[in-house]
């Protein structure tokens, strides 16, 4: 598979009056055309930043320090705001975290989408309209040519999630952000908003970053994971691998933590201790102190990704020799 | 929506009743009037027969439902002063104050409004904090003292702007009105700043931290994740998001203007009602003062009207009920 988007060695700082927080330290992956990357770790480990600085729109103070982010070969970290804002939406698509807030309260969700189509694309406003209510139809929108006219409170959370889904691909991106795509909808109605999402891109070929801390949605969607703690990657590789033999202590306690239907435990396994603030990361291992594992050289030296077999973990068990 | 509106009016209706009451009651306690009316030297019988021929000897809930009957009729009584009818006097000043009122609302509106988008926009450029130190100024200092000192610049050392009146007026029907003449135009300049500096500035600051609040939304990040343009994301998407709180304070600072034209007119001697007000506390003449009172509450209604109307022309959350939303 061809790199769609390569990530490397991103870092994200943050200047406070107490000295710069490094939100995202030297971070790097890669998503294939068509491929969905599932990245989860708990609130604050930097995913949805390194999602956010993907389309650009990492807010000051926070900046890139070093690393670069490219599309299809073509550098677009260092991009001008204007050439930048010709990528977004165009190229890569974004979901957020919150239907209700995503739409414009004072738009009908026609205009939206139609402003959208015609920002990237020189349809007239009638074809840009028809194309409209064939996404919202796509998007399992019923009665979509009367809906399209209607405003965003005129819709329940799922169908509003539907409708960003619908402004996120409607002009077909090679990729699509999905930062908590359904964190803030129902249990019920989660399952069919991961399930269109990843029907869509499938169809479309559009590739994913699942930006989630849902290892369950994980499983279901995503074809690699990466797993970040502390603002670095902890373990990346397929998703079956990582969910059934993570090397890294903390994915292999983080999957842990899932329940699974036939255990008889009573409680689940739990990772003693919280993820540090940026501002008190250990050195060496960030995850040294919490770690079962640990040993001297955890406490010093930082461990890039290494080969672990199937997957690649930033860990020094698996330090060759 | 319709029965939104009229129980807007219903509303509006009682507001005005207690604002005709607390006028009539000006009748009541500044005084007997009919010690204004009748000579020095009348005899109590001639005081009485004239007390019963103007029926102020019947009970004062009467006289109330009589003063209601004449405000709705248009009859506002005669001026204790000049002996016309009010309201003949009140149209005489009528264009004068709403013209100067017009203006200085579009000078607040459009100097307000791309101010407040600008230093919302560019919070920590050079010039936002000019304009916002400037605004201080406008928001603290006292209109006499601004109006005082424009006429200062203006009038007295630049000698480019007249420093009292209204210039040259156009009779066109019964309003009078400075629009279409280059004096009538001048004299409107120094007037409408002075009356319009203090809205100027609480609409620019209004819009600004409106702006600032907005601009943090999520739609605001999802419509620039969009690629909409800049354009776009802060004029389409996020201005109109502030409008409501906007429209609001407008509305009312656009009756407080009418209300708050009083000193201004004093100050440039400008021939409108609050001027024409002023005289009437001067000379006690109850029916003139009454009139304005009703009058003035009248514009405010009727703002207050438009602007919950507006409400409905932006915000679509106010508008449905009917279609009920599926899911």
């Amino acid at each position: 598979m061809a790199a769609l988007l390569e990530v490397d060695h991103l870092r994200i700082e943050f200047p406070t009056r107490r000295g710069t927080l490094l939100a995202v330290d030297d971070v790097s992956f890669q998503i294939g055309e068509g491929e969905v990357l599932g990245v989860v770790g708990e609130s604050g480990a930097g995913k949805s930043l390194t999602g956010t600085a993907v389309i650009g729109l990492l807010e000051p103070p926070g900046r890139i320090a070093a690393g670069e982010i490219r599309l299809m070969g073509r550098r677009i970290d260092n991009l001008p705001y204007e050439e930048m804002r010709k990528i977004r939406g165009k190229q890569i698509g974004a979901v957020f975290q919150d239907p209700l807030t995503s739409l414009n309260p004072l738009y009908s969700v026609g205009r939206q989408l139609i402003e959208t189509i015609q920002t990237h694309t020189d349809m007239t406003p009638t074809r840009a309209r028809a194309r409209a209510i064939e996404l919202l139809h796509e998007v399992g929108i019923p009665a979509a040519e009367r809906r399209i006219d209607h405003y965003p409170h005129q819709f329940s959370g799922g169908m509003r999630q539907r409708v960003v889904i619908a402004l996120a691909l409607c002009v077909n991106p090679k990729l699509v952000i999905a930062d908590e795509p359904t964190t803030a909808l129902d249990v019920s109605i989660q399952a069919q908003i991961i399930a269109l999402l990843k029907r869509l891109c499938r169809e479309h070929g559009t590739a994913i970053m699942l930006i989630t801390h849902d290892m369950g949605v994980i499983a279901e969607t995503a074809d690699r994971v990466a797993v970040m703690y502390a603002g670095r990657i902890a373990e990346i590789g397929p998703v079956r691998s990582v969910i059934k033999d993570a090397k890294h202590p903390y994915s292999h306690g983080l999957m842990g933590s899932i329940p699974k239907i036939n255990d008889e435990k009573e409680r689940l396994e739990q990772i003693e201790g919280s993820m540090p603030r940026l501002t008190e990361i250990p050195p060496g291992c960030a995850f040294n102190p919490r770690c079962p594992h640990t040993f001297d050289r955890c406490r010093i030296e930082r461990p890039e990704l290494m080969d672990t077999g199937v997957t690649r973990a930033s860990c020094w068990l698996y330090a060759n020799g | 929506m319709f029965a939104y509106i009229v129980r807007r009016a219903l509303q509006s209706v009682l507001v005005m009743a207690s604002v005709a009451f607390v006028a009539f009651a000006l009748f009541q306690y500044m005084g007997d009037p009919i010690n204004q009316m009748v000579a020095q030297d009348a005899t109590l019988e001639q005081r009485n027969a004239l007390r019963s021929v103007l029926g102020l000897d019947r009970p004062f809930y009467v006289q109330f439902l009589f003063f209601l009957k004449n405000l709705i009729t248009g009859n506002f009584g005669f001026s204790f002063r000049v002996g016309t009818p009010v309201a003949q006097i009140i149209a005489e000043r009528l264009p004068a104050t709403l013209e100067l009122v017009i203006v200085a609302a579009m000078f607040a509106l459009f100097i307000g409004v791309p101010a407040g988008v600008y230093t919302g926009l560019h919070r920590h450029g050079a010039l936002s904090r000019f304009m916002l130190t400037v605004s201080l100024i406008g928001v603290s200092l006292p209109t006499f003292l601004i109006g005082i000192l424009l006429i200062l610049i203006f009038a007295v050392l630049l000698g480019w702007l007249p420093s009292f009146g209204r210039g040259d007026v156009v009779n066109i029907g019964f309003w009078s009105t400075g629009f279409l003449t280059k004096s009538g135009l001048k004299a409107l300049i120094l007037p409408a700043i002075t009356l319009g500096l203090f809205q100027t500035t609480l609409i620019m600051r209004l819009v600004r931290s409106e702006m600032l609040e907005v601009l943090r939304a999520d739609y605001i990040k999802f419509a620039r994740a969009r690629g909409l343009t800049n354009r776009a994301v802060n004029f389409g998407h996020a201005l109109k998001n502030t409008l409501v709180p906007v429209i609001t304070i407008a509305g009312l600072q656009i009756g407080g203007l009418i209300a708050f034209a009083i000193i201004t007119e004093t100050v440039f001697q400008w021939p409108g009602m609050g001027f024409l007000f002023i005289t009437a506390i001067q000379f006690v003449d109850i029916p003139v003062m009454s009139t304005y009172l009703v009058l003035v509450a009248l514009f405010f209604v009727i703002i207050n009207l438009v602007v919950d109307l507006l409400y409905f022309a932006v915000d679509p959350r106010l508008r449905v009920e009917r279609s009920v939303s599926a899911h």
